[in-house]
């Protein structure tokens, strides 16, 4: 259950097809500025101090050729080392921009959330004021309306509307009340009517903003499982390429011809992975920008990578799969009425009424049978009759000389109001008709008229006129949704409060595939841990403070922030706007994380063929004028070769910092269909691309004097 | 023409024996009940057969078992002079004596000695044949324990070292040695515990021809992929290998359970598709390879239009390069003709079939171990392209399951780097070489790739007596061998502990083309990234001379 929101917020469906919009369907982000580059190159030197760069096997090894090829350049002077010596600190420098690229733009969301955290003053119930900053857990302050909540808490007395647009940067005001689901406050949101008492439960510095601003500046940022395992894999490919490189040298030797140190250490540079070893923690850090860019924080980027694994999906039916109210769907007449006079009755009885199923009754009659959607004066004159809980109806009574009464309600209470009038006919009739609609999974609404009470006969005067259906709508391209996520492997569970039959009707028009029905929260943690037993990963979403043990249960649990604390607690998610639909959204982002490393990492192994290419002839032509014939990109001469080769290397670590932020394309589809395409793009595109790049980088170096 | 007949003969023997042999192979391995003599065996050695391992002490039990061997083959050579049918052939030198028994336990079989004056019958038959025997069982026997990391869950056993070590002699290895040494010996194959016979030549003089048990020997040395000659000229003797049909059932035999094992794995897994992906990338990878050997052999004429040198006539080019990409592709090491004979291209490609860490398809066992540990690799990188922690047979391959892979991938590259760059660094290997130049390089870099491969083919040309080679290639046999074998055994254990995760469509599928492909993809990169250099000094440098 969403928080019932009272104004502006977004519907979850229009900020999904917003978001949509945006992207083109594809997973992506904010767009890549060159001028980010320019900013983040203070921070880029600074992390030039080894103590930083030794954290990075490969890029440290860079660190180390450079310094090393200075030192050779200083002794023996020649254009070819500086050149080499340049564009190897160049390396090591775009590397480190790539990171600092990435902490950049996490620093600005986290400023956006530090505004949030102003300094507040504190009323404690006795009226004493105190600094927001030193309330302590289990302090009760009083927040009247226009104030800011000095501290995450929980309401303990009262009733608010609360602006929580700080936090979410949506214009959303939200309920807040004592007791139940509904009683989590966040710093730095505003009351905006009534007042409350609010029970602080978190230590200054350890609110939620708090925690969210370290994690998304990356402060604390820990690598992930997969991250680790593929530095293992780079490191060991590194020590391999050191020995490689370094049993080179008796072997020239031995051939008669010794290498000098800056080509060796230029070979080394070019072998050893410095594409993804530049790029790979910006990968990460991009991956959880990209998620704080949808308005969802994470808690770690393990739980961004684990929302790649997922295979599971629990979903919320309403709010998820179907909107979150019941809708008019169709309209069933009693035998021998028309259609257009229950349309008309209906509408007439729904066109004052605000809530979603009355709005959905006067679309459904203007849209099915032509009737104008905006009340006339005469109507709009009448005088409305609202639910209430004791008539269980609603409708009009109309001024129009006829004193026509028209309600349309739950069917008992609409017989009962037409009274002994109704023939027994057409009680049994409605009752058959309201039946069916319920066996759909359906409301029935029944609707009649009472008319002027003396003009007609009984009969006339009081009229049943039939039923109204109101149905659960599953939102538009759902089905499709879900299609594509099976094509991606990952089940999708439809979990509702629903008795079986209205659940099955829903599962079968949205296309989920399978379903919990009356789910109470003991029954989602044991289907989680079921899902989980068979070694499949479950994602889920959830809000209330019973859905906390299932939320800490689930690999991937994201509390809506309109949540419980205990919910926010649970999960390892937060969604700000507490839109369940976005989980899809999420697992998207993390399965674009991994293929990114994956893509970046296979085309880095891959350039080493082309690299190869252009140094091996390069060092042994003087030796052996044969392996000329493997110079197949005709490079200049040994040095034009060898600088070429340095300068794409570090080159395409700048080309692809823009990829490694945004993350490479990805549309759901088959694990196959996926290999293969990037196989293609970045295995066959990593064997090519630097074949062209090394030969037309020549083209210029031949010309600098002392290369060419 | 008589060349592709061969081919298509071994191919359809082998098609022939896959099946039965791998399923054979396979029932083996979960077979529930003893055989009689086996139990005898469990009896001697004190080890209950129904106990299981875990992935420590299964490990612990072959290095005992292996090490255990290595001490017991050195003393045997030293103490020759005791034994019975040694000829006075004398205690076997100690540098020769540590060597040849590193390099038979650790099935390499590389020899640094003459056979024929140096070890008497005993040694051979109950010292290096037994470990032609059992070092191919221990191969086997961790092949078999990395396949039930797979196929088992949430458990910390992998089965029983001593049963699988003892089945694979009893049930596999003995029988079909037994019955190859008689269709060995009804070609031609010498089998004589005669020192020699002494014959009188056209020349009028008398010389001694040396005899050997050779057809009993040969049979496990093609079976076990050991490929340790009992006469120096290895199977270009004609004892040993007089004529073609000798020659081409010896190249079944070294090939075929390297073969059929892929069925073996597949069937233990439970999808026999698995198995023959697999199989789909070292056949092509030995076709392949065939293709180059074959060609450059046929093409850089210096006798009769094709490269006979080093080659024996009755085998002819197909003969020898069939022979020799099939020696080098599995960790066997026998040869038929001498490889430093080989044009430069030819003999890279022997070379690069070693370089490719023996997976075409490979030695007994240490093939499908070698190839699952690339697939580990391969699937790590592909999975990640598909958006999920990669998994290969429903296990996930996690940091840990990394590590033991890239522990085993790059053991040998970095053996074989270490010890040519240590080699070629030393002023005493010039005088070591028949040939300078690139391929005095070549002859060195094969040495160290046969000895860290444990293949134990030498390419020749190269004398290796000397205290440092005798030692380095030791070492570089030793943990060529245990290194991999000890990470394998981890990765099993690691594999076994996890629950098997059902494949789905979002998770990469392995045993389709792609796949293949992709496997093989990884085995040729690896080696192209890290031989290149040592390549282009050496059978590059030369062949485009």
């Amino acid at each position: 259950m969403t928080a019932p929101t009272v104004s502006t917020s977004r519907p979850p469906a229009e900020a999904e097809q917003v978001h949509a919009a945006r992207t083109g369907r594809a997973v992506g982000a904010g767009a890549f500025r060159p001028r980010q580059l320019l900013d983040a190159l203070p921070t880029a030197l600074r992390k030039l101090d080894p103590r930083h760069q030794v954290r990075n096997p490969v890029v440290f090894v860079v660190w180390v050729g450079s310094v090393v090829v200075t030192v050779a350049a200083i002794l023996d002077p020649s254009v070819f080392a500086w050149s080499i010596a340049v564009w190897l600190w160049l390396t090591v420098l775009f590397a480190n921009l790539a990171e600092a690229v990435a902490e950049g733009r996490g620093r600005a969301q986290a400023d956006a959330l530090r505004a949030t955290r102003t300094d507040t003053v504190a009323r404690r119930e006795d009226g004493t004021e105190v600094p927001g900053t030193e309330l302590r857990v289990g302090d009760r302050v009083v927040v009247e309306a226009g104030e800011t909540i000095p501290g995450d808490g929980e309401i303990v007395e009262g009733i608010a509307t609360v602006d929580e647009s700080a936090i979410t940067g949506e214009s959303a005001q939200v309920v807040r009340e004592s007791g139940g689901d509904l009683s989590s406050v966040t710093g730095g949101t505003t009351v905006l009517s009534d007042r409350v008492v609010v029970r602080i439960t978190a230590e200054p510095g350890e609110s939620f903003v708090d925690r969210m601003i370290a994690l998304v500046e990356g402060a604390q940022r820990q690598k992930t499982p997969n991250e680790i395992a593929l530095t293992i894999l780079l490191a060991a490919l590194t020590i391999v390429f050191l020995l490689a490189v370094v049993t080179l040298q008796p072997m020239a030797g031995y051939s008669g011809r010794q290498q000098s140190l800056v080509v060796l250490v230029a070979l080394l540079v070019c072998l050893i992975p410095t594409t993804i070893g530049a790029l790979l923690s910006a990968i990460g850090i991009a991956g959880m920008d990209r998620l704080v860019q949808r308005n969802v924080l994470a808690t770690s980027g393990r739980a961004v990578e684990a929302a790649g694994d997922v295979s599971t999906l629990l979903l919320d039916k309403t709010g998820t799969i179907t909107y979150g109210n019941r809708r008019a769907t169709a309209l069933h007449p009693l035998p021998g009425v028309d259609v257009t006079d229950l349309a008309g009755a209906a509408r007439l009885a729904s066109l004052a009424d605000t809530t979603p199923e009355g709005r959905s009754i006067v679309e459904l009659t203007a849209a099915e049978h032509g009737l104008p959607a905006e009340a006339s004066t005469d109507e709009a004159a009448a005088e409305f009759v609202p639910f209430s809980a004791t008539t269980r109806m609603s409708g009009v009574d109309l001024d129009d000389g006829d004193g026509r009464e028209v309600r349309k309600g739950a069917v008992a209470s609409v017989l009962a109001w037409l009274g002994d009038a109704v023939p027994d006919t057409d009680r049994a009739e409605l009752e058959r008709l309201a039946r069916e609609v319920s066996e759909r999974g359906g409301t029935p609404l029944a609707c009649g008229l009472v008319s002027d009470p003396g003009a007609y006969s009984p009969e006339d005067r009081s009229r049943v006129l039939g039923v109204v259906e109101l149905s659960d709508v599953v939102k538009p391209g759902i089905a499709e949704r879900f299609g594509e996520l099976r094509a991606m492997g990952i089940k999708t569970i439809m979990i509702t409060g629903d008795n079986p039959v209205t659940a099955r009707v829903i599962a079968d028009a949205s296309g989920v595939d399978d379903v919990l029905a009356e789910a109470t929260p003991e029954d989602k943690l044991a289907l989680i841990r079921r899902e989980q037993a068979g070694g499949r990963m479950v994602a889920m979403t959830g809000d209330g403070t019973n859905d906390a043990p299932a939320l800490a249960q689930a690999d991937v649990g994201v509390a809506m922030s309109s949540g419980t604390t205990a919910a926010k607690e649970a999960g390892n998610m937060v969604d700000l706007d507490s839109d369940p639909t976005k989980l899809i959204g999420v697992v998207e982002v993390g399965k674009q994380m991994l293929v990114t490393r994956g893509a970046l990492t296979t085309f880095s192994l891959a350039n080493d063929l082309a690299k190869y290419f252009a140094i091996l002839p390069a060092m042994f032509l003087a030796l052996y004028p044969q392996l000329g014939a493997l110079n197949v990109m005709q490079l200049a001469t040994p040095e034009s070769a060898i600088l070429s080769a340095v300068i794409f290397n570090a080159l395409v670590i700048v080309a692809l910092i823009p990829l490694a932020l945004r993350g490479v394309r990805f549309r759901p589809s088959s694990a196959d269909r996926l290999l293969r395409r990037n196989l293609l793009v970045y295995g066959l595109g990593g064997v090519v691309v630097p074949f062209v790049g090394i030969f037309l980088i020549d083209l210029v170096v031949r010309l600098v004097p002392g290369i060419g | 023409m008589a060349g592709l007949a061969q081919v298509a003969v071994l191919l359809v023997l082998l098609a022939a024996a896959w099946r039965p042999l791998g399923d054979w192979m396979a029932r083996v391995y979960t077979d529930e009940s003893d055989w009689r003599v086996e139990r005898v065996v469990y009896r001697l050695v004190r080890v209950d057969p129904r106990s299981e391992q875990r992935a420590s002490t299964y490990a612990v039990a072959v290095l005992a078992f292996s090490f255990a061997g290595i001490v017991l083959l050195y003393l045997l050579q030293r103490l020759q002079t005791l034994l019975p049918w040694s000829f006075d052939r004398g205690a076997v030198e100690s540098g020769v004596a540590f060597n040849t028994a590193i390099s038979f336990v650790t099935n390499t079989n590389w020899q640094s000695y003459v056979p024929e004056t140096t070890m008497g019958h005993t040694v051979q038959l109950v010292g290096l044949t037994v470990q032609n025997f059992v070092s191919a069982a221990v191969g086997l026997a961790v092949a078999v324990a990395l396949t039930r990391g797979f196929v088992r869950s949430r458990t910390d056993r992998l089965g029983n070292a001593w049963v699988d070590i003892v089945r694979g002699c009893t049930r596999i290895l003995l029988p079909i040695a037994a019955v190859a040494a008689v269709v060995l010996v009804a070609t031609g194959v010498v089998m004589s515990l005669r020192a020699g016979v002494d014959v009188i030549g056209a020349d009028g003089r008398s010389s001694t021809i040396a005899l050997a048990p050779a057809a009993s020997q040969e049979s496990i040395k093609e079976l076990g992929t050991n490929g340790g000659g009992i006469l120096n000229a290895n199977a270009a003797h004609p004892f040993e290998n007089p004529n073609p049909v000798s020659n081409l059932l010896e190249i079944f035999l070294l090939l075929v359970i390297p073969v059929a094992l892929t069925r073996t794995f597949g069937r233990m897994v439970g999808s026999v598709r698995q198995g023959v992906s697999l199989l789909a990338v070292m056949g092509g990878l030995w076709v392949a390879m065939l293709a180059v050997i074959w060609t450059a052999e046929a093409r850089s004429a210096s006798f009769a239009g094709a490269n006979l040198e080093g080659k024996e006539v009755r085998f002819g080019i197909a003969g020898s390069a069939l022979f020799a990409n099939s020696t080098t592709g599995t960790s066997t090491g026998a040869v038929n003709s001498l490889h430093d004979s080989f044009s430069a291209l030819g003999g890279g490609g022997a070379m690069l079939n070693m370089l490719f860490s023996e997976v075409t398809p490979g030695g007994v066992g240490t093939g499908l171990y070698s190839i699952l540990v690339v697939a580990i690799v391969a699937v790590f990188l592909a999975g990640l392209m598909v958006g999920r922690t990669p998994e290969y047979l429903g296990k996930r391959l996690g940091r840990r399951e990394v590590t033991c892979a890239v522990v085993v991938v790059l053991t040998m590259p970095a053996l074989v780097l270490l010890g040519t760059g240590l080699a070629i660094a030393l002023p005493s290997t010039a005088d070591a070489m028949t040939n300078a130049g690139p391929h005095g390089l070549s002859e060195v870099l094969y040495a160290y790739a046969s000895a860290a491969n444990n293949n134990g083919s030498a390419f020749g040309g190269l004398t290796v007596t000397s205290g440092f080679f005798q030692t380095t290639l030791g070492i570089a046999m030793l943990l060529g061998r245990f290194l991999p074998i000890v990470a394998v055994l981890a990765l099993a254990g690691l594999l076994a502990r996890q629950p098997r995760v059902e494949p789905g469509p979002g998770t990469l599928s392995t045993g389709t083309p792609l796949f293949s492909v992709l496997v093989a993809g990884t085995i040729v990169l690896v080696a192209a990234i890290t031989f290149l250099p040592a390549l282009a000094l050496s059978p590059l440098a030369e062949g485009l001379a």
